[in-house]
C-alpha cells in the first residue's frame, strides 16, 4: 500500500446517520423561498454558467459533439451578453475533438471515465481509461465508484480506487459520481460522500444520469452537508455537482438557494458548483428570455443542441 | 337530522386534472337575486402558461391519432353530455336561462358534438385536393392541424359557445386552451368533467375561468400558441389581439355569430384551424406527349 496515504482516516462506518424526515422538511423549505425578479434574473444567468452540457450516449458521433460544443459557446446568439456554460461532458473518445472545438472559449472539457456508467471493470482498465482521457486533454474527470463493492461493505476497495484514479488525474479535477439512485439510503449517500471526499475528490456528483431517481434535492442536500462538515473540520472546499433529473429552471434555482444556505456564497461559482444536464440549458434560456421580454417562450425557437 | 348539501368547488381543467388557480384568487358568481351561486377561479398568467404547456405536450399524440379514433372520442363526449343533461340544465337555469332555452341549448350542444365527430374522418378527403400543375409533378394539398389554439370563448353563452369553439379545433387534431365566459362560467367546468370521462386524453382541452382582459395578452403573446380564436366583436380587443399575436405571427381568427343558430357549425370553422401542406412529387408522364417512353 502507498505509504504517502494520509495518516488519519475516519472510520466510514461511523459517518453520521441521516435523519430522512428532517432532510425532507428542510428541503421542502428551500422550495418555498420567494425569489424576486432581479434575483431570479441573476440566478438564471448563474445557473446557465454552471451547466455541464452533457452528451453520454452510445449513439454519440463527432458531428453531435461538434454541434454541442458550438451550442456551449453560442447558447442563444439572439440575446447578446449571455454567459457560456461551464463545461461540456463527453466520453473519453470524444475528448480530443471537444477540446479542439472549444479552444480559446474558456469552456472546460470534462470526460467520464472508469467504465462509465456501470464501473464494472478491473481497476487497471479504469486507470487506463482515465489516463487516456487525461492525455487527450480532459480538464475534468467524472469517475464512477464501484457501487457493488460499496454496498458489499468493501469501503477500503472503493477508497483505494478513488485515490488511484486521483493520482492518474494529474492537473485534471476529479469528480466522483456516487450514483445515489443505486445506494438505496441517505445513510449510504452520506457514507459514500465522506469516503469520496477523503479519498481526494475535488467534486462529488450525484448520478450518471442513467439511473432513476437521480439528483433529488434530498440526496443533494445530504451531500452538501457532508461537504460542509468536511469544510468545518479541515477548511478545505469540495465542489458539488447534482446531475440527472434537473431539467427546469425552477428546480435549478431551488438548488442554488440550497447551496447558498447550506454552504454559503463561496460555492456559488462554477468552480465549486455544477449542474450536469442536457435539457436544463434551454429551459433556463427560455426563462431568461421571458424575464427580458415578458413573453412566454416556445422551445421551437431554441436550438436543440 | 338534516343533511348538509355538498356544493361543488369549481376549479380549472389543465392537463386532465382539476387544479385550483395557482394564484389563489377567485370571484363570486351571483344569480339574479344577488346571492352567490359559486366561487369561480380567477386564473392567472401562470395558469395560462401551464395550460399551454399541457396542450403542447398533448398535441403530438392527439394529432397523430387516427381520424376515426378522434371521431369515436368526440362521439363519446356527446354520449357523456347527454347523460349529464339535467346537471347542465340546472346550471343554465341558475345563470338566468329559462328551462326551455336551457333544454334547447343542451340538445344543440350534444348534436354539435355529433356533427363534428362525424367530420373527423371526412374533412381531409373533402378539403384536400390534387392540383393541376404545368410540370411533371403529382401535386397535392392536405390539411394539417395548426397546433395549440388559444380560444377566447363567447362571453354571451355558457355552454353552446364553448362547445362551438372547442369542437372544430380538436376535431381537426389541434389542442387548445380555452378561457370560458366571465359572466357565465358554470357550464365550462362541468363540461370539463364530461371531457375528462370521454377518453379524451388529458391536455387536449384545457379550460380556464377568469377575466378576458387580464389573460388576453398571455394568450396572444405566448410564443408556443399557434393561433388565437376569438368570439366577439369588440374592436379594441380585436386590435389588441392582432398586435400581440404579431410576436410569432400567430393566426388570429375572429367570429361574431349567434352560436345557437344552425349555421354556427360548419366545415369552414374546422378548416380555419388547419394549415395546408402542398407536396410536389416528381412523376414521369408515361405514354404522354412529353414522355420519353
Amino acid at each position: 500500500m502507498n505509504s504517502k496515504r494520509p495518516v488519519f482516516l475516519p472510520d466510514f462506518i461511523m459517518s453520521p446517520s441521516v435523519d430522512k424526515v428532517g432532510v425532507e422538511e428542510r428541503v421542502a423549505r428551500f422550495q418555498t423561498r420567494s425569489i424576486k425578479n432581479e434575483s431570479k434574473r441573476q440566478g438564471l444567468r448563474m445557473a446557465l454558467n454552471m451547466i455541464d452540457l452533457t452528451t453520454l450516449e452510445g449513439k454519440d458521433t463527432p458531428g453531435k459533439v461538434r454541434q454541442m460544443c458550438y451550442k456551449a459557446a453560442h447558447l442563444h446568439d439572439q440575446l447578446p451578453g449571455l454567459p457560456t456554460v461551464a463545461a461540456v461532458c463527453v466520453y473519453p473518445s470524444m475528448v480530443r475533438l471537444a477540446k479542439s472545438e472549444l479552444k480559446n472559449s474558456g469552456i472546460k472539457v470534462a470526460s467520464v471515465s472508469t467504465a462509465f456508467p456501470s464501473g464494472q471493470a478491473p481497476s487497471e482498465v479504469k486507470i487506463m481509461d482515465t489516463k487516456f482521457a487525461v492525455e487527450e486533454g480532459a480538464d475534468e474527470i467524472d469517475m464512477v465508484i464501484s457501487r457493488g463493492k460499496f454496498l458489499a461493505g468493501e469501503y477500503s476497495f472503493v477508497f483505494d480506487e478513488i485515490a488511484s484514479i486521483k493520482e492518474v488525474c494529474g492537473k485534471a479535477r476529479l469528480k466522483v459520481i456516487l450514483e445515489t439512485g443505486e445506494l438505496a439510503t441517505l445513510d449510504n449517500v452520506r457514507k459514500a460522500s465522506d469516503l469520496a471526499i477523503h479519498a481526494g475528490a475535488d467534486f462529488i456528483k450525484t448520478s450518471t444520469g442513467k439511473i432513476q431517481p437521480a439528483a433529488t434535492m434530498q440526496v443533494t442536500y445530504t451531500m452538501l452537508m457532508a461537504i460542509r462538515d468536511h469544510f468545518d473540520k479541515t477548511g478545505k472546499m469540495v465542489g458539488m455537482k447534482p446531475a440527472g433529473g434537473i431539467s427546469t429552471s425552477k428546480l435549478a434555482l431551488h438548488n442554488l438557494v440550497m447551496v447558498k444556505e447550506v454552504l454559503g456564497e463561496a460555492w456559488l461559482t462554477n468552480e465549486w458548483f455544477r449542474f450536469g444536464a442536457s435539457s436544463l440549458a434551454n429551459d433556463v434560456l427560455m426563462q431568461i428570455l421571458k424575464t427580458e421580454t415578458g413573453v412566454y417562450q416556445s422551445p421551437e425557437y431554441f436550438s436543440i443542441d | 337530522m338534516t343533511r348538509l348539501e355538498i356544493l361543488k368547488t369549481y376549479k380549472l381543467y389543465i392537463g386532465g386534472q382539476f387544479p385550483r388557480t395557482e394564484s389563489g384568487r377567485y370571484y363570486p358568481l351571483m344569480d339574479k337575486k344577488g346571492s352567490t351561486i359559486a366561487n369561480i377561479c380567477l386564473s392567472s398568467r401562470k395558469d395560462a402558461r401551464n395550460a399551454v404547456q399541457a396542450a403542447r405536450k398533448a398535441f403530438g399524440s392527439w394529432s397523430e391519432r387516427t381520424a376515426f379514433n378522434r371521431g369515436q372520442i368526440l362521439y363519446r363526449m356527446a354520449e357523456m353530455l347527454e347523460g349529464r343533461r339535467e346537471q347542465f340544465i340546472t346550471e343554465l337555469v341558475a345563470q338566468g336561462n329559462s328551462k326551455t332555452q336551457a333544454n334547447k341549448e343542451v340538445d344543440l350542444s350534444v348534436d354539435r358534438m355529433v356533427y363534428y365527430a362525424g367530420w373527423c374522418d371526412k374533412y381531409v378527403q373533402v378539403l384536400s385536393s390534387v392540383n393541376p400543375v404545368a410540370s411533371s409533378h403529382f401535386n397535392f394539398s392536405v390539411h394539417e392541424p395548426m397546433g395549440v389554439i388559444g380560444v377566447l370563448a363567447p362571453q354571451d353563452s355558457s355552454l353552446i359557445g364553448l362547445v362551438s369553439a372547442i369542437l372544430p379545433a380538436i376535431a381537426g387534431g389541434n389542442t387548445c386552451l380555452v378561457l370560458a365566459s366571465e359572466k357565465l362560467p358554470l357550464c365550462a367546468i362541468t363540461l370539463a368533467e364530461v371531457l375528462n370521462s370521454s377518453d379524451l386524453p388529458g391536455g387536449v382541452v384545457n379550460i380556464l375561468t377568469g377575466i378576458q382582459t387580464e389573460l388576453l395578452e398571455t394568450f396572444a403573446t405566448h410564443m408556443d400558441v399557434n393561433a388565437v380564436w376569438y368570439a366577439g366583436k369588440d374592436k379594441e380587443t380585436i386590435k389588441l389581439i392582432r398586435e400581440y399575436a404579431s410576436s410569432n405571427v400567430k393566426r388570429v381568427l375572429v367570429y361574431d355569430k349567434n352560436w345557437m343558430a344552425a349555421d354556427a357549425q360548419d366545415l369552414y370553422l374546422l378548416s380555419d384551424l388547419q394549415e395546408v401542406k402542398t407536396t410536389w412529387h416528381p412523376i414521369e408522364n408515361i405514354g404522354g406527349a412529353t414522355s420519353s417512353y
